[in-house]
This record gives structure tokens, sequence and C-alpha cells, in this order.
């Protein structure tokens, strides 16, 4: 009874991790303003952008120099860094509650090589296409193939790792080690068919960056990845259902295959937009929630936003890297993100090696 | 009211359950014991509507086949044989699971109340993977209990479906759980629970199911069905029913030898 008091009188529950976790959504939401402007003001054309972006906010005269970097280079590659970010990072949180493990990942387990599939063979053979459908699909093409590479990669996966509503992890990694390596090989038959052109496309667009973006690119992708980044919050309080598994998780009342469905169709909407325009970024989607389970816990209601939000301020500082190591050439920002992801990925493995025994 | 008529359950090819008529009232224990492997969680999965049977299974007067998962998620809740997680929530955010968004998001207390109903107050900020697993059988209790926590709504009674909710519990747990059972179904709840032990079977449930490969070889009163005769047969083993002067039957094992067959 004592116990019942105290309970009453406390601030909040315990055990409720809620308060903290928006609480570091206003973190991070400051934190990926201050990556926004970082990723305006730095770059191989100097300093003097910073009075640039100040001018341009107050509205007084800039050069058309400082105004053409500023308005077609940097802030187009800024908002692709957000998108392919929160894309990546919430797709990676989505994933690993929809297989129920925290090893999950977009590029790890083949999803994003059945995006860069797709992808390929849009820019490769989309030539063929009658003229009439390639008119209609336009910028659209290249999204919408890495689009269905995506779906049909995890609907695969997601049939092949998961028997009666348990998932089985390490059926899960092989089977995306199989798939990427699949994937790989078809995407070489057509590296081999591509005539020049096609080549030079494909090869800046399979080392992962952000540093092609136009504002051409960036509407392209934006839709998908906007779509599927609003309908991420609905599937939160389904997916911490299924964490106690399939069966429990419809007896509380979550419609379990709806919720497959639409978590499959939202993570290959994002995955494979993000990847149509920037190629092969790795290790965003198992870092980012990751990290955030460790600091506010696990329940997705908080998880995803704040995956968002990481996700794409993560992204930009990984892409102002990019930018600066070697200036003023550049690194491709999947270079980055392997090197800071690899490491991590590893230290969970070490501090979880049970895991794979699962 | 829980009517399940000619159950028939099939895993492959095996026939599971044979054409089994399973029923419970509202206001009463209703326990369901039987050796491993005879059907018991088949049985409690297919009147959940968890796996697919041939039969009709009808709770309150509606088809389950036909109703919506968050519509009888409203009036029952299932314990199932063991329940696994996945990532690292404390025990109230296991509890908070079981409530539903519209209906009781309001009690805020609910959580703490369900976890002092299994004895686990203080519990709220630990992790659920780091207990016991006789601790973590019953958090997923507190949560069962929250999603349906009044026995009656709107004059309908709500139920219990519970798999085994006390074999991994000690012997004072195992009494405070049974008693929950009890007094939810007094208060007008349906209680439905798979059972090892005969004796807590005997001292609390209303009516007994007892299963014997895949079939109901008996069903009525415990003392109707704890019988000698009936129990060597589903058991396979000599057990001697015995009358303690005041508190009814209490079952023990005959001699450490099995049964001919
Ligand atoms: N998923 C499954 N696939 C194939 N056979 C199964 C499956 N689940 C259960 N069975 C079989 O169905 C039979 C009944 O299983 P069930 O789980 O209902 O037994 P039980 O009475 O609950 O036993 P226990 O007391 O051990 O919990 C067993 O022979 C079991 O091997
Ligand atoms: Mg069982």
């Amino acid at each position: 009874m004592a116990m019942l008091a105290q309970d009453m009188t406390a601030p909040a529950t315990p055990g409720d991790r809620s308060g903290r976790a928006q609480a570091l959504s206003a973190v991070l939401l400051g934190l990926l303003g201050f990556a926004t402007v970082l990723s305006l003001a730095v770059g191989a054309s100097g300093a003097s952008l910073w009075d640039a972006m100040l001018g341009l906010l107050s509205g007084s005269e800039i050069s058309a120099r400082d105004r053409i970097v500023l308005v077609d280079i940097r802030l187009p590659r800024t908002v692709m860094g957000i998108l392919v970010g929160a894309a990546l990072a919430v797709s990676g949180a989505v994933m690993q509650g929809l297989f129920r493990n925290p090893l999950a990942d977009p590029a790890l387990v083949g999803v994003s090589a059945g995006a860069g599939f797709g992808a390929i063979v849009a820019i490769v053979l989309g030539g063929l296409l009658p003229v009439s459908v390639a008119a209609t699909l336009g910028a659209y093409l290249v999204p919408v193939a890495a689009f269905v590479g995506a779906w049909a990669a995890m609907l695969v996966l997601y049939g092949i790792s998961t028997r009666r509503g348990r998932t089985s992890i390490a059926t899960m990694l092989l089977a995306g080690i199989a798939l990427a390596a699949l994937m790989g090989a078809a995407q070489g038959v057509l590296i081999y068919v591509a005539d020049d052109a096609q080549l030079r496309t494909l090869t800046f667009w399979g080392m992962g960056s952000v540093a092609g973006a136009t504002w051409g690119k960036v509407l392209a992708a934006a839709p998908f990845i906007a779509v599927s980044l609003a309908a991420a919050p609905f599937l939160a309080r389904g997916l911490n259902g299924l964490a106690l598994g399939e069966a429990a998780a419809a007896h509380i009342g979550i419609p379990v295959q709806r919720l497959k469905n639409a978590s499959v169709l939202m993570v290959a909407g994002a995955v494979g937009a993000a990847v149509a325009v920037s190629g092969g970024i790795g290790f965003v989607g198992i870092v980012v929630p990751h990290l955030l389970r460790l600091l506010a816990g696990p329940d997705h209601r908080f998880l995803l936003v704040n995956s968002a939000l990481l996700g794409a301020a993560l992204l930009l500082c990984a892409d102002v890297i990019s930018r600066v190591v070697i200036a003023p050439a550049e690194l491709p920002i999947g270079i980055v993100t392997a090197t800071l992801g690899g490491p991590f990925f590893l230290w969970i493995l070490l501090r979880q090696r049970g895991i794979l025994e699962m | 009211m829980l009517d399940a008529q000619d159950i028939t359950v099939r895993y492959g090819r095996r026939p599971i359950l044979h054409g089994v008529d399973f029923r419970a009232r509202a206001g009463a224990v209703t326990a369901i014991v039987g050796p491993n492997g005879s059907g018991k969680s088949t049985l409690l999965k297919a009147i959940t509507g968890e796996i697919d049977y041939q039969g009709f299974v009808a709770l309150n007067g509606r088809d389950i086949a036909h109703a919506k998962v968050w519509e009888l998620a409203a009036i029952r809740a299932v314990l199932p044989q063991a329940t696994p997680l996945a990532f690292p929530f404390t025990v109230a955010e296991v509890v908070r699971l079981g409530l539903s968004r519209g209906i009781q998001a309001g009690q805020s207390d609910l959580i703490g109340q369900a976890l002092a109903r299994v004895g686990l107050s203080g519990y709220e900020a630990r992790f659920y993977q780091e207990l016991s697993g006789g601790e973590q059988q019953r958090v997923q209790l507190a949560r069962v209990i929250a999603q349906v926590w009044s026995p009656v709504e709107d004059g309908s009674p709500r139920w219990l479906f519970l798999d085994e909710p006390v074999s991994a519990l000690d012997i004072g747990h195992q009494l405070e759980v049974m008693q929950l059972a009890r007094d939810y179904a007094d208060a007008g709840g349906g209680v439905v629970a798979v059972m090892h032990d005969l004796n807590l079977t005997a001292m609390f449930a209303d009516v007994v199911a007892l299963i014997a490969e895949g079939r109901i070889i008996g069903c009525g009163a415990p003392g109707d069905v704890l019988q000698n005769d009936l129990l060597r047969t589903a058991y396979r083993c000599d057990v001697r029913v015995n009358t303690a002067p005041a508190n009814g039957t209490f079952i023990l094992p005959h001699a450490a030898r099995m049964a001919a067959e």
C-alpha cells in the first residue's frame, strides 16, 4: 500500500521512458538544425558562404556565384542528405521491429542490393521501354524500379527467414548475404552490357554519394520517402506488440498481416528511393536505432521519430566529413559511413554474442 | 459463454485434435488438463483463433472466425506458454503493451495495479530480459490482466485464456496467481486455464476437461473427472485420489511404477 501511494505522487511511472525519449527528440532536432547549417556552410568553395547564407536569410544581395553554390548545389545536397538519412535510419528501425532483431539493416541483408539492382536495370535497360511508358515515368523511372527491387528483396527475405511467426536471425543474415551476392552478379551482367555513358553513371552511383544531388533528383525521391516516413508512425504500436511475437501481437489486437505488409512496403519505398538517388550507403540503418534504443528504450512510438532525426543529422555530418577529409577532392559518403559504422557493428556483435544463437 | 464445437486441428496431415467439443461459462474457472503432447495448448490456440481449425468457436455468442483481432482483444486476453521478447523493454513497458489505446489508456495507474496483483510491485523499472523465468511469466500475466482489467464490460463478460500460468512459479506465487484467476471468475469474468498441477486444479477449478491424445475423455466438476481410472487412462501411471476432511480432493502418485499398458 505504501508502494502504491508512492507511485501516485511520483511524477512519472517508474520504468516509463517516454519522457526521456521526448526530451531526446528535442536534442536531436537541435542537432539536425546544427548539421543542416554545417552542411550548407562547409565545402570546396570556401568560408565566404557563411556570409552568403546570412545574406540570403536577411534578404540582402549576394553574388551570383554564391547564390548558385548555395541554392543549386549545397541546398539540394543538404535536402537529399536529410531525406536519405531519415529514410535509411527509419527503414532500419522498422526492419528490426519487423524481424524482431537488432541486426536487420537494409544494406546488410540485401534490401539495398535489391533496390540497386532495380535501379541499374532501369538505367541500363530503360531505353528499351516503349517511349510512352518511359515518358510517363520520366524522372521517376529509376526510383520506381528501385522500389520494386527493394520490395521483392524484402518479400524473399521475410519468406525465407520467418517460419510460423518466428524469425531466425542466422537465417536472415545468411539469406541477406545470398541475396546481395545474387544481386551483385546480376548487376555485373548488366554493367557488362552497359555503354560508356551508362557505365560512368553506374560507377559514380554505386559508391554511395549525395554529391550529385540536383533538385531533379530530390524531387524524384522525395514523394516516396515522404510517404514512407509519414506512414511510419502508424506502424509504431504494432511493431511494439510484435516484439512479443506474432501470436501474442494478434492477441493484443494488432492486425499482424496488415502490419507486415505495410512495413514491407514502407521499407521498400524508403530504401528504394534512397538507393536510387544515392547508391548504397550502409550502416546508418543499424547504428542509429541501436544508439537510440540504448539511450531511451525500444518503444517504437519514439524510436521511429528519433531515428529520422538522428539519421538525417548523422548523414549530413558524414557528408560534411566526406567533403573536408581530402579536400578539395571528395570521399564517397558510403566510405565514411562504412568506416564509422563497421567498427560500431562489430561492437554490437561483441556486446551481444548470444544474439546469433537465437 | 465460450462454445467450441467439433474442433479438429491438423499439423501437416497429422490430426492433433479429433472433433473436440468444449464449453466454458463466465463466472467459472475451467481447467484443461492432460499429459504432455495431448493437445492442451493446441485446443487453447484454436479457441483463441491463433491457429486454423475445422469446426466452430463462439465467444460471447460471436463466431471468432469472423471477428476482427482488435474486437477479440477487447474481450479476451491470452497468456502463451512462453513469451520471448525481442528488445530490452522495461517491465512497465511490457505491461503497457497490453493496454489498448482507447479504452484504458487513461488509467495510468493500471500498470502498477496489475503488477501488484502478481506480486511484482516495485519491478516497473527492471529490464524484462534480466528477470528470472517465473518473474517473466508473472510480468506477462500482468500484461494479460491489464488488457481485460474489468471482468465485466458493458454487461458482457471478459475472458482470460492462460496456458500453464503457474508451471514456472513457486508454491506461494502459484496460490497467488490461482487466487487471481478465482477472483476474476467470481467477479463475473471467464477463465480458461491449461494446468499440470492436479491438486491446484482440484482446489481452484469449477470445471475440469481432461484431454488425452487429442480427445476430451472427461469433463465436469473436479470431483467427477479427477478419478483414479480416468487419470490412469490419461496419464498412464497410477495415482491415488484422496479426500481430505475439509479441503476436498488431493492427488498423489500411488507408487513409483508405471501402469501396465
Ligand atoms: N507447430 C507444430 N507443428 C507440428 N506439430 C505440433 C506443433 N505444435 C504442436 N504439435 C504437436 O501437437 C501435439 C499437441 O501439442 P500441444 O502443444 O497441444 O501439447 P500440450 O498438451 O500443450 O503439451 P504440454 O503439456 O507439453 O504443453 C504434440 O504431439 C506436438 O508435437
Ligand atoms: Mg502446452
